[in-house]
């Protein structure tokens, strides 16, 4: 109501409901008719890796002293049936991305990195670049939906093969690039017309359900001769049916991506409402290979917000093989640095908080086609600062590992953590801090 | 001539050998024996060679298929000739769901019929159906050439992009963004070369009608969102 | 997930073979559905008479079953044993009172079938070898379906295992996956129909069991899981008389299927079908998309 002068108003109040954010989103969705799309991965707070703690060495454990007395990283995947598994040095890989999304100095870079650092790159939804293979010493190759640019030359030139049934960003969607990436060599790649919005099949053209893709599993084996270890990848959604059936199906290695994991672009609502986090669909899936006596034999990489060795370690203590890092890695890179502040201010945004790659205006060069902006990327440069960023992550997750007293990084253990809340506790079937409590579980 | 009875040995040798092969071989022609509908028979292959199959068999049967010529006398499963690259894939009966499918070049001749999902995102490959064709063919097909002598089923190009869709018999319904188009001399002329590739001469181009994009889903437009 | 396979004779000559003709089919499947099987046989039965078909779910005795329940309530009721399961004849006066008998003394015995002609045995494990503990290939019948099992959001049990009985000489096989089975459960609870496990396919065959209840015929029966289900699958159905066969508008899983003048078969691949007779000279197809096929003996 209207106060007559000189008396006090009540402050200003923002909805909960109805914040800033919410409004602009409404606002731009009237304007434009089409919803809003995005890269990255959930940003809302979800519980995490953050609400987990480590139990150090005390008077019942003992610790590792540092360097001599080891403990090793490495680790072996497709052990299952593979005639050549993998071995990778340090349990970080780099995960899915492709050139189209991703800039080619940027695909370089990630090749450069990971390979001075003993581990595998994987290729995206637009196909295998010769650079890439060249740049990457271990390379993954994807086998998605949409199989743009497949061919048998490439996947006899990979090192492993990595099926995607879904992505965390986006479990049921398909691959998503639009026009302003859709460049002339991106097209050709493709197969489409330059210029245009890539629409994606969500679905394998040529099958459905866990019986068809062992059926498709056979036929990419037989094409390689059983050479090489084959990934099933999903987003996180019903995780220990998925993991199970992966096996059933004949994988030699799941991926499990958690909704926190990064996309090149899709719907902001898809990207914040589909899928779990990380820490709720590790359990699971561990559980499921138990369950079928296959932990360790068929080998789990999980992803989705890792950033630092102590996501890596408690990911490896709930009983995942290994971690791949998709946006940790474009950040590593160069991705959001404060130093282009500038630039993301003309663009609308601000460092920390860019996740337009869709357009392809990058000024870090990492998520652009433009020729412009791709150059301002060293990809040796780049390739050294992410090679760094996997020696720390792997040199954390060892110090922490060394605390339990672990002398191999698989050695860590769900009994190594609590749980700080109610909810991580419960996700990750680990006790509340100070108590033997784990939430859904008879106490013992 | 090699011979490889499937009933004798297992489908990995086969493979194998088939792999060995390449453009300097003298093991030009292949017979496989027994294929009871076994699973990918014949993938992989990179060598001008001839395989003939004596039989049924299963799921993607010359997958990736690069130069070979496979004939198949028998019904094929689901996936023939998926993702084939370059040479020639014949099959005698009928094929399953999804023959062809994201197919990048070469020639699939299906004497019979093909099923649901015939040529579902091909990407360059040509593919020639005698008989009739089921529901979802050509689906995002997004380069080459699929003729079809029969009919065609429901939703015929659903979301295509520059594939060409030649078909002489019914169309049951179109799907989202595919329409009838007036052939160039030019897409005439390719028609007429593929039907003389699969011993179609006979059969005159101005049988066949031309579905292909609009083009009008290339860029979102607020005004197409009831096609989505 | 899994692999289906049905058969309906059209001509009487064939009849003596219908088990071997299947097992065969079903020891196909075998790739598709390791973790478990069943098959549904029609095959001789009379009007006044229903047959029973128990398994314990404890893995229980169940030999004497027909013995103890005939002391207690009278008889004669025949039985005769395949494998761990009996099947029971009983007259319909009383097969109230047999039922009653069961759910009173032996809480571990399910009534896994129940028909007049139907049979219905099912089992954890391979196809072949359940197809032989069962001793199908000795069996004779009008009509049969069978189905091999990969699990996929529930556990591997003999309560998963398809096909599914909700009613009188019905039963059904699925492969697919259907996506509103929950909600579609409930509403079934609520109109008094009760439910052994989670299993998305015994929500199809309770729904068709409970379209058939209101006096629906089979064929408008399945139009309506067309407007009711949602997901993807293929549904083999069969009714005393009937064999029905259904795919979702959308039809990714496969299916293919054999007639002659002797027979229709149903494969969810070729190959189940290849061993069948004349299948050379057989029109062969797939079934389209939302088309509701239904054959009936006369």
């Amino acid at each position: 109501m209207t106060a007559p002068v000189g008396l006090p108003r009540t402050t200003p109040r923002f909805s909960s409901t109805f914040d800033t954010y919410s409004i602009s989103e409404i606002q731009r969705a009237a304007a434009t008719g089409i919803y809003d799309i995005r890269g990255g991965g959930a940003k809302r707070k979800v519980p995490h890796f953050d609400d987990l703690l480590f139990l150090g060495a005390s008077i019942s454990r003992y610790p590792l002293e540092g360097y001599r007395e080891k403990c090793g990283t490495n680790v072996v995947l497709g052990s299952r049936f593979a005639k050549k598994p993998i071995e990778i040095k340090i349990p970080v890989t780099i995960a899915g991305m492709s050139f189209g999304a991703l800039s080619g100095p940027a695909k370089e870079a990630l090749g450069r990195g990971a390979s001075a650092m003993g581990t595998t790159t994987t290729t995206g939804d637009g196909g295998m670049t010769p650079e890439e293979r060249e740049h990457s010493q271990t390379l993954v190759y994807q086998v998605l939906p949409s199989r743009y640019g497949m061919n048998p030359d490439d996947l006899r030139k990979a090192d492993a093969i990595e099926v995607v049934v879904g992505q965390g960003a986006k479990p049921g969607g398909g691959g998503m690039l639009l026009g302003q990436k859709i460049t002339e060599r991106v097209a050709g790649m493709r197969t489409l017309p330059p210029g245009i919005d890539q629409r994606s099949a969500c679905r394998h053209p040529d099958w459905t359900g866990p019986d068809d893709l062992e059926i498709k599993i056979e036929e990419l084996r037989e094409i390689t001769d059983w050479e090489k270890p084959i990934y099933v990848k999903v987003g996180a959604s019903r995780p220990y049916y998925d993991t199970a059936l992966s096996v059933k199906a004949g994988a030699d290695v799941v991926v499990l991506d958690g909704m926190q994991g990064g996309t090149a672009a899709t719907q902001e609502v898809f990207i914040e409402n589909v899928g779990l986090p990380i820490l709720s669909a590790i359990r699971p899936a561990v559980q499921a290979l138990q369950d079928l006596g296959m932990h360790r034999k068929v080998q789990l990489i999980v992803s989705g917000g890792i950033r630092n060795g102590a996501d890596v370690a408690k990911a490896l203590a709930l009983g995942a093989d290994a971690v791949a890092i998709g946006t940790a890695a474009l950040i590593a890179l160069g991705d959001n640095d404060p130093r282009l502040e500038d630039e993301y201010r003309k663009l609308g945004t601000t460092a920390g908080a860019y996740d337009d790659w869709h357009e392809g205006r990058d000024p870090a060069g990492i998520t652009t086609q433009d020729e412009a902006l791709a150059s301002r990327l060293d990809p040796v440069i780049a390739g050294r600062k992410l090679a760094n960023y996997l020696a720390v992550l792997t040199l954390e997750a060892q110090t922490i590992a060394r605390a339990c007293g672990k002398s191999h990084v698989h050695n860590l253990e769900p009994e190594d953590l609590v749980a700080l809340t109610v909810e991580s506790a419960a996700m990750a079937q680990v006790p509340l801090a100070g108590t033997n409590w784990i939430p859904g579980k008879p106490q013992f | 001539m090699s011979t490889v009875d499937l009933a004798n040995t297992p489908l990995r040798e086969l493979n194998a050998a088939l792999h060995k092969l390449n453009g300097q071989t003298n093991d030009t022609h292949w017979e496989v024996r027994n294929p009871l509908g076994k699973h990918a028979v014949a993938v992989g292959v990179d060598a001008p060679v001839t395989i003939e199959i004596d039989g049924h068999v299963g799921y993607y049967c010359g997958g990736m298929n690069k130069q070979a010529r496979i004939v198949i006398d028998g019904n094929a499963g689901v996936g023939v000739g998926e993702n084939m690259m370059s040479g020639e894939i014949h099959i005698k009966g009928d094929a399953s769901q999804a023959a062809g499918a994201t197919g990048r070049g070469g020639l699939l001749i299906i004497d019979g019929n093909a099923s649901a999902r015939c040529g579902i995102s091909m990407k360059g490959i040509d593919i020639l159906v005698k008989g009739s064709i089921g529901p979802m063919s050509a689906f995002m097909a997004q380069a080459g050439n699929l003729v079809v002598l029969g009919d065609a089923g429901e939703a015929l190009g659903d979301s295509i992009y520059e594939a060409r869709l030649f078909v002489r018999g019914k169309v049951k319904s179109l799907g989202a963004d595919c329409i009838e188009k007036t052939p160039t001399a030019e897409e005439r002329d390719m028609l007429a070369a593929i039907l003389k590739r699969g011993g179609c001469e006979s059969i005159s181009p101005d049988e066949f009608r031309l579905y292909g994009s609009a083009r009008k889903l290339y860029n979102f437009h607020i005004d197409n969102v009831s096609s989505y | 997930m899994c692999g289906i396979v049905g058969l309906f004779l059209k001509s009487r000559m064939l009849e003596p073979q219908l088990g071997a003709m299947l097992s065969q089919m079903l020891g196909v499947m075998t790739d598709r559905g390791p973790d478990s099987a069943g098959f549904a046989v029609y095959g001789a039965g009379d009007g006044s008479h229903i047959k029973l078909t128990l398994r314990s779910n404890l893995g229980n005795d169940i030999d004497t079953i027909a013995d103890e329940i005939s002391a207690d309530i009278g008889g004669p009721l025949a039985s005769s044993k395949r494998g761990s399961h009996i099947v029971l004849t009983t007259p319909k006066s009383i097969e109230q009172k047999v039922r009653d008998w069961l759910a009173a003394n032996r809480a571990d015995v399910r009534v896994v079938g129940a028909g007049s002609r139907m049979e219905l045995y099912k089992e954890v494990g391979l196809p072949s070898d359940v197809a032989e503990r069962f001793a199908l290939k000795d069996m004779a019948g009008t009509h049969g379906i069978g189905h091999t099992r990969m699990a996929t959001e529930s556990a591997v049990t003999t309560d998963g295992a398809h096909p599914f009985s909700t009613g009188v000489d019905q039963c059904l096989v699925h492969n697919g996956s259907l996506s509103n089975h929950n909600g579609v459960r409930r509403n079934l609870q609520r109109d008094g129909l009760t439910f052994q496990t989670e299993n998305d396919t015994e929500v199809a065959a309770a729904y068709l069991t409970w379209r058939l209840r209101q006096g629906m015929d089979l064929n408008t029966a399945l139009e309506a899981c067309l407007s009711d289900l949602d997901g993807f699958y293929t549904f083999v159905v069969g009714t005393e008389s009937g064999f029905a066969v259904l795919r979702d508008p959308i039809a990714c899983k496969p299916a293919v299927m054999a007639e002659t003048d002797d027979y229709v078969a149903f494969g969810t691949e070729y190959r189940a079908l290849v061993g069948l007779p004349g299948v050379e000279q057989a029109r062969v197809f797939e079934p389209e998309p939302a088309k509701v096929y239904v054959w009936e003996r006369h």
